[in-house]
């Protein structure tokens, strides 16, 4: 899934966006709210959030390389590494 | 913060300068027993935070405490200058032999306070300074070290004072000038101050303004005099854009964007950091240009409440550009409050290029902030150009614009 903001993009590898687990790990490890645990245990992501995305890059440490991208696309999509 | 006159009053009281014997009430039936007490004739006042109470009626004068009464029925229901009045003060009719004037008044400038006084009391200083400027002392003292009679004097005596008034004066204007270091006031005025015929001084009147700030070191005078902790006491109502300016602040805890204040110009201003917002107007006015508004944003705040604040002003009727600019920052971040008023800009239709006159924040995330900038086209600054100089472009990209 990939939901876009003005200035940040968030992919998320479709297939772990289905564990409840990963879900409920980005939902507390982000500051600014962007993800959150669906009724169904799933990932979502809170598209009012997105720009908020102080690039903190605790979601990516949180998962699995590769998993979840931040794209700043004020940077001709550069991936927040 | 401003104090009712009857508040003042009592603060000059508990300094231990003689007040007459006043009282307040919001009941006429009340007024007319505080002047039967008074015994003799008496002056209603209506308690309200503005000028002009003399020529709209809020003043008037009884020989007899049904006067009073009647007097003070009609003053509670008289509205001045859109303000309706807390209560009357009732106070007795002095006879007075000569009015001075004795005030001390925060110097922004200097950085002290200032004593001031005049033997010519009872109108505006302001015009006895002009009219006749021999007859106005003042020196300037400080609020930290210790207070000494011999300043007051000195004051006193430079306007041609001398003998036994000098003597009962020096004390009222010492008494005055601690009272206002040790209450955080900006403006603490005696006037006039009377003199009676036996040679003793009285307060008749007194205007108070304590620092805003400063209002948490004073709860204790503050409850005991009855002003609430809601009472904003500003000098006028919030304007439904300065109302809208709070809301923005208060959708989320994070930092400040807000503090608004509506001035009438076509420049608005998204500006903060550390007194930098007060500079900034300042400079942005130096240089020609009419401010649409003041706002404080900083302590990094959400793009959403960026978003909002450069929203509100770009809105605001008769606002043809805005300028982001803040000192350097931070903990504020650039790229964060770069992308708040770029997309205030794009939600309203407009082309960031053409309604950011300048945006000039230099400090934390200033590379990613540049590169958001960039992409719309916004006109940025760095930390090697000035403040000054950031207003400067402001001023004349909207001066050019006008053309």
């Amino acid at each position: 899934m990939r939901v876009d903001g003005t200035f940040i993009a968030i992919e998320v590898d479709d297939e772990a966006a289905e564990d409840a687990d990963l879900a409920r790990t980005l939902t507390e490890a982000c500051p600014v709210d962007i993800f959150a645990q669906g009724d169904a245990g799933g990932l979502e992501i809170v598209e009012r959030n997105v720009d908020e995305c102080v690039l903190c890059r605790l979601c990516l440490d949180a998962s699995a390389p590769g998993v979840v991208k931040v794209l700043k696309l004020y940077d001709d999509g550069a991936l927040l590494a | 913060m401003r104090f009712f006159e009857y508040e003042a009053r009592e603060v000059v009281k508990r300094a231990g300068i003689p007040v007459t014997d006043f009282g307040f009430t919001t009941d006429a039936g009340e007024a007319r027993e505080i002047a039967q007490r008074i015994g003799g004739p008496t002056v209603i006042k209506s308690q309200v935070l503005t000028g002009g109470r003399m020529k709209a009626g809020g003043v008037k004068f009884a020989e007899t405490p049904e006067e009073a009464e009647a007097h003070a029925r009609e003053i509670l229901q008289l509205e001045i200058g859109g303000h309706m009045p807390r209560g009357v003060l009732v106070d007795p009719r002095a006879e007075v032999e000569q009015e001075y004037y004795a005030g001390i008044v925060w110097d922004g400038t200097r950085k002290q306070p200032v004593m001031i006084f005049s033997p010519v009391g009872g109108i505006d200083i302001e015009q006895v300074a002009e009219e006749q400027p021999d007859k106005v002392g003042r020196r300037h003292f400080s609020n930290i070290l210790p207070l000494s009679d011999f300043q007051a004097k000195e004051v006193i005596a430079s306007t041609g004072v001398t003998g036994s008034a000098l003597n009962r004066l020096v004390p009222i204007l010492t008494r005055l000038a601690k009272l206002f270091v040790e209450n955080d006031m900006i403006l603490a005025e005696i006037n006039p101050l009377g003199r009676l015929a036996d040679g003793s001084f009285v307060a008749l009147d007194a205007h108070m303004d304590m620092e805003n700030e400063a209002r948490g070191r004073h709860k204790r005078l503050l409850t005991e005099l009855g002003v609430g902790e809601e009472e904003t006491r500003q000098a006028r109502e919030a304007t439904p854009f300065e109302l809208a300016g709070e809301q923005v602040d208060a959708q989320d805890h994070r930092g400040v964007a807000g503090n608004v204040t509506e001035f009438d110009g076509n420049l608005g201003l998204v500006i903060g950091a550390g007194g930098g917002s007060l500079t900034l107007f300042d400079a942005v006015r130096a240089h020609g240009g009419k401010p649409a508004n003041y706002c404080e944003i900083g302590g990094n705040p959400s793009v959403a409440k960026a978003c909002g604040l450069a929203k509100l002003v770009l809105q605001k009727p008769g606002v043809d550009k805005i300028a982001v600019m803040m000192s350097i920052v931070s903990n504020t971040r650039v790229d964060i409050v770069a992308r708040g008023v770029i997309k205030a800009c794009l939600e309203l239709g407009y082309d960031p290029a053409e309604k950011i006159a300048i945006f000039r924040i230099p400090g934390a995330w200033e590379e990613e902030g540049f590169k958001i900038l960039e992409k719309y086209g916004v006109e940025y600054a760095d930390r090697s150009v000035s403040l000054n100089e950031a207003a400067s472009r402001a001023v004349e990209k909207i001066e050019g614009a006008a053309v």
